[in-house]
């Protein structure tokens, strides 16, 4: 079944994947950033996949490359029992990427977590706003370069 | 006057103890520790086991948890305590009203453990006083007996005009 999803989404996009790849039946695209949200749309309104949860977003920071943040996104088929990996490389100037709240509400929270850690901007996301850290932390503690020592305490010392 | 004069505890018989005011204080506040669990990561299952009855830490007079910083005389740091998490912390301390007690319960209350990076306190003695320090990532429920103990014996050996809020107020007094 999932080998099937890859054939199709390559038929579908033919000139937008960057690169795929098959696993253990663990399905992987890459996709250009301007299709990625059709892409994740198509996956879920096909009924063939049933694919109904979004597992986890995520993010990973490549530094010295141009395209620095690559966002990482789970899906996976609660009754085909089959996963897919959607992968989009976002620029180091411009880190942002449109929210896939409108499809999936669960994306609210972990969208929120990758803006905190790493400062990816979501596109009409509903309330983009720190998740887990404080309002008055500066900086985004997941990317490489921030420093690893760096402490912003609200009280006590810089220990 | 009397046939056992110059000893007054035979002269009040066994209706009266005498001790210091120091000692009787200190052995009333030994023995009544209500704590305040301040529980934030997972040494707090080991809390719950010491606290339960297969410990029974109720044997030091410490068991009974009060939920109110206000009513409660030890405060127990169990977990990791993170930045944002710091500001409540310190508010439930300075909440407490004296005579209070801190103990740092784990390797991450006492010193951040191995969470050395930007989210996490490097102990809590840092920000708040803390009495004794309990090692151990979880520490096993005898080092947490024992940390009671050793409390128990720096509060009997505490002087009651070594307190510091009371020697603020002999500081006023002389005024
Ligand atoms: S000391 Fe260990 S068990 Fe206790 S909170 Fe820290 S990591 Fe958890």
């Amino acid at each position: 079944m999932s080998k099937q999803i890859l054939e199709k989404i390559l038929k579908k996009f033919p000139s937008d994947i960057v690169s795929s790849h098959s696993m253990f039946g663990n399905e992987t695209v890459e996709i250009k950033k301007e299709s990625f949200y059709k892409l994740i749309e198509f996956l879920k309104d096909s009924r063939q996949f049933e694919i109904d949860m979004l597992v986890d977003i995520t993010c990973v920071d490549y530094p010295y490359q141009s395209n620095r943040f690559m966002m990482v996104y789970h899906l996976y088929s609660t009754t085909l029992k089959h996963r897919v990996r959607v992968k989009t490389a976002l620029l180091e100037e411009n880190p942002t990427i449109e929210s896939i709240v409108p499809l999936w509400e669960s994306a609210n929270w972990l969208e929120r977590e990758v803006f905190d850690m790493f400062g990816v901007i979501f596109k009409n996301h509903p309330n983009l706003k720190r998740i887990l850290l404080y309002d008055s932390f500066k900086g985004y503690p997941l990317r490489k370069d921030y420093p690893i020592t760096q402490r912003q305490p609200i009280v006590g010392p810089l220990n | 006057m009397v046939e056992n004069s110059g000893n007054i505890e035979n002269i009040l018989g066994e209706s009266v103890v005498l001790t210091r005011k120091d000692k009787l204080l200190n052995w009333a506040r030994k023995w009544s520790l209500f704590q305040y669990p301040f529980v934030t990561a997972c040494c707090g299952m080991e809390f719950m086991s010491v606290y339960g009855s297969h410990y029974d830490a109720s044997r030091f007079g410490a068991e009974y948890p009060r939920f109110s910083p206000r009513q409660a005389d030890l405060l127990f740091v169990v977990g990791t305590i993170s930045h944002k998490q710091m500001p409540i912390l310190k508010n439930v301390y300075d909440q407490m009203s004296d005579p209070k007690w801190v103990i740092a319960f784990g390797a991450c209350a006492s010193t951040g453990g191995f969470y050395n990076n930007y989210a996490t306190v490097q102990g809590i003695d840092t920000v708040i006083p803390v009495d004794v320090y309990i090692p151990g990532c979880p520490p096993r429920p005898e080092a947490i007996m024992d940390a009671i103990i050793k409390l128990q014996d720096k509060i009997a050996k505490t002087k009651y005009e070594n307190r510091e809020s009371v020697s603020d107020l002999k500081g006023e007094e002389n005024e």
